[in-house]
């Protein structure tokens, strides 16, 4: 079986080095306790591409991005960041976690968020100096936020925290963004913004990569998907991989064929 | 007699044990911030308690040694390891088996509180031990504290604060957000250590003149108070310092004049008053505060439906919305609006509609966002912005007052 998985997965990536790829997870396996939540996944994602992660609840699509970026310390695995090691190219990566991740009462302001993203920059004891401060409303500004700069992070609505986290993630000044769940429970102006946001991104040069639950925008949103349900179940651009087929393997019974019938499926 | 003790005439051990203390109540106000932002509050208490056992052992280490035994350094390094194993226990119980915090710190804090105890009571009987002083530990006294005694507590003190400043950002960022610290590349473990180890640092320097039962309550009670008068973390860290170091400072004070009054429960006293002023009086998260605001909320509320009962020409039922509305000069006793009034009620109306459109529009998103039904629209957007939406609604031109 294993075997099996592994010839099938190593197919089609002889032709890219791995410099190019801006992450290569490989062999990832991670348990909560005995149950294997993520096994032997192998990921590649493709320079200047927009990487849905799609999969049923509790598929391990989370807890894939958590192992590959070493905060849920995996089974087994390696990650390569534009084919070096984690540790050396954190720099060239942001990640936005899920919402719902942090206690929200916290005493901080919108804008102390985003200076987070430029701790690296700051150091221990650096000042923030004005520089710094214009960069982060700068952020702000991308995502639509800059009214809110001065608020307590408890008074903004979800779409609203999502968009400061995005914005904190830009501050990073990163080449590959990693969100987790960015659209999820946001209000329909936060999603047009954030997929903007990452769209633009995306003709920067840069890389993007999203844990993703929306099956009816994955073809609109992004150009490749990967699918995964504890295994890997595909992984393409959308054309090849978001094909009834997959799904159905992916979501099992969970998805009716009527709901695949709906969906834009590029392949059908 | 109190007034000199403040203002450090008691003579020069009494001053310096004051100025020691204060040190000491900045850095836990302070350390206890990251602690509590952290939710790890209660963690102090068992690192507390287990600092008990490690100076029995120091003590009868340093008497079979054919030392004095009372040196307080040998005693706060004994209690500092005895406390740094507790710790490891407490983290060792948490992530390898099923026990939750709490229960690993309740576990661990009686073991090692029930352990000391017992070997207090040897060293009760010992010939050494009976002068030694060691109860002051538990409950803290400055009777009889040397000049290095206080000078020992007030490095450590400064010591354990510089390290908070430097390690500020790694720690706060941590207690907000352990993922996106680790995705950075922070190691949330080793920081949560420092956190734990800061913790242990002050409880260990505070043991003489707080005592092991009441610290807690130095690295707790500061920051709860500091986080009713501020939204900011540096902020908070600030004022959980004056917090700390204010009580301290007070407490040490009036308890060099009262020799047989224990110094712990003087301060944690001290540091309650500032508490409970601030759980009333501070002005946004304060209970006065909340109070107040609820009551103004409901005079809006009355107001408002009244207001938009009286522009339809709806009968107003509710007796205070009433009196409100008749008191401000709106209406009559019979539920009829007066001409300011119907002036009003229009207006309220005509804001209903502005709103409506406020909300449905993207560009007016921050606007939108402070939407509560009542608040007045001239409040929130300017002229302009408010005759550009009159405008889309159509009718009568500019705001009506």
């Amino acid at each position: 079986m294993t075997i099996e998985l592994i010839t099938e997965q190593g197919a089609s990536q002889i032709d890219l080095k791995p410099e190019d790829c801006p992450l290569m997870v490989r062999g990832m396996t991670v348990s909560y306790g005995q149950k294997p939540v993520v096994f032997s996944v192998d990921l590649t994602v493709h320079q200047e591409s927009m990487t849905a992660i799609i999969g049923p609840n509790g598929a391990g699509k989370s807890t894939l991005l958590k192992a590959a970026l070493g905060i849920v310390k995996p089974l087994a695995g390696r990650t390569f960041v534009y084919g070096n090691s984690l540790a050396k190219q954190r720099h060239r990566i942001a990640y936005v976690p899920q919402r719902a991740s942090v206690d929200w009462d916290f005493p901080t302001r919108v804008i102390d968020v985003v200076l987070m993203g430029l701790y690296r920059e700051l150091g221990l004891l650096g000042r923030v100096r004005k520089s710094h401060e214009a960069k982060a409303i700068a952020c702000l500004e991308r995502v639509g936020m800059v009214d809110f700069a001065d608020r307590q992070i408890g008074q903004l609505s979800g779409g609203q925290q999502q968009r400061v986290f995005l914005a904190r993630a830009l501050a990073q000044g990163a080449d590959l963004y990693l969100l987790d769940e960015p659209f999820a429970g946001v209000d329909a102006a936060t999603e047009k913004a954030i997929i903007n946001v990452l769209k633009g991104l995306k003709a920067e040069g840069k890389t993007v990569v999203a844990v993703h639950h929306d099956l009816t925008t994955v073809a609109e949103y992004f150009d490749r998907v990967f699918m995964i349900n504890t295994r890997k179940i595909a992984e393409g651009s959308v054309e090849e991989a978001f094909t009834s087929e997959n799904l159905s393997k992916a979501y099992g019974g969970r998805l009716a064929t009527g709901q695949i019938d709906q969906l834009d499926l590029a392949a059908v | 007699m109190i007034r000199d003790a403040l203002l450090l005439q008691l003579g020069y051990n009494a001053t310096l044990v004051t100025i020691g203390a204060t040190f000491l109540g900045v850095a836990a106000g302070v350390t206890g911030t990251f602690l509590f932002l952290r939710k790890r509050a209660l963690v102090s208490d068992a690192i507390s308690h287990a600092t008990l056992p490690g100076v029995g052992l120091a003590f009868m280490l340093m008497v079979a040694l054919g030392g004095d035994g009372r040196s307080l350094p040998g005693l706060l390094l004994g209690s500092a390891i005895s406390a740094g194993i507790g710790l490891l226990c407490v983290s060792w119980l948490t992530r390898r088996t099923r026990l939750a915090e709490d229960a690993a710190i309740g576990a661990v804090l009686s073991v090692f509180f029930g352990f000391g105890i017992v070997l207090l009571t040897i060293i009760q009987t010992m010939s050494a031990g009976r002068a030694a002083g060691l109860e002051g530990f538990l409950l803290g006294s400055t009777a009889g504290m040397l000049r290095n005694d206080a000078l020992v507590i007030a490095v450590g003190g400064a010591l354990t604060l510089a390290l908070v400043v430097l390690l500020r950002r790694p720690m706060g960022l941590v207690a907000f957000d352990a993922e996106f610290a680790a995705a950075s590349g922070v190691n949330v473990q080793r920081i949560d250590l420092a956190i734990m180890g800061l913790a242990m640092a002050v409880t260990v320097v505070g043991l003489k003149i707080v005592g092991l039962i009441l610290i807690v309550a130095m690295l707790i009670i500061p920051p709860v108070t500091a986080r009713f008068w501020t939204d900011r973390t540096d902020h908070m860290a600030l004022i959980s310092g004056l917090c700390g170091g204010l009580s301290a400072w007070v407490g040490a004070a009036l308890s060099a004049t009262a020799p047989a009054l224990p110094t712990g429960p003087v301060i944690v006293l001290a540091s309650f008053a500032l508490f409970a002023v601030s759980l009333f009086f501070a002005p946004n998260r304060g209970v006065m505060a909340a109070v107040l605001r609820q009551l103004r909320f409901q005079r809006r509320v009355h107001m408002r439906q009244g207001l938009l009962a009286l522009a339809q020409s709806q009968p107003i039922y509710e007796r205070f919305t009433l009196k409100l509305l008749r008191r401000a000069g709106l209406a009559h006793a019979d539920g009829v609006a007066t001409t300011a009034g119907r002036a009003r009620a229009a207006k309220a109306l005509r804001d209903e509609k502005r709103w409506e459109l406020v909300r449905a529009d993207q560009a007016f998103e921050s606007a939108a966002a402070l939407y509560d039904g009542l608040r007045e629209i001239e409040t929130v957007l300017t002229q302009d912005q408010i005759a550009e939406i009159d405008q889309r609604i159509g009718g009568p031109k500019g705001a009506l007052v």
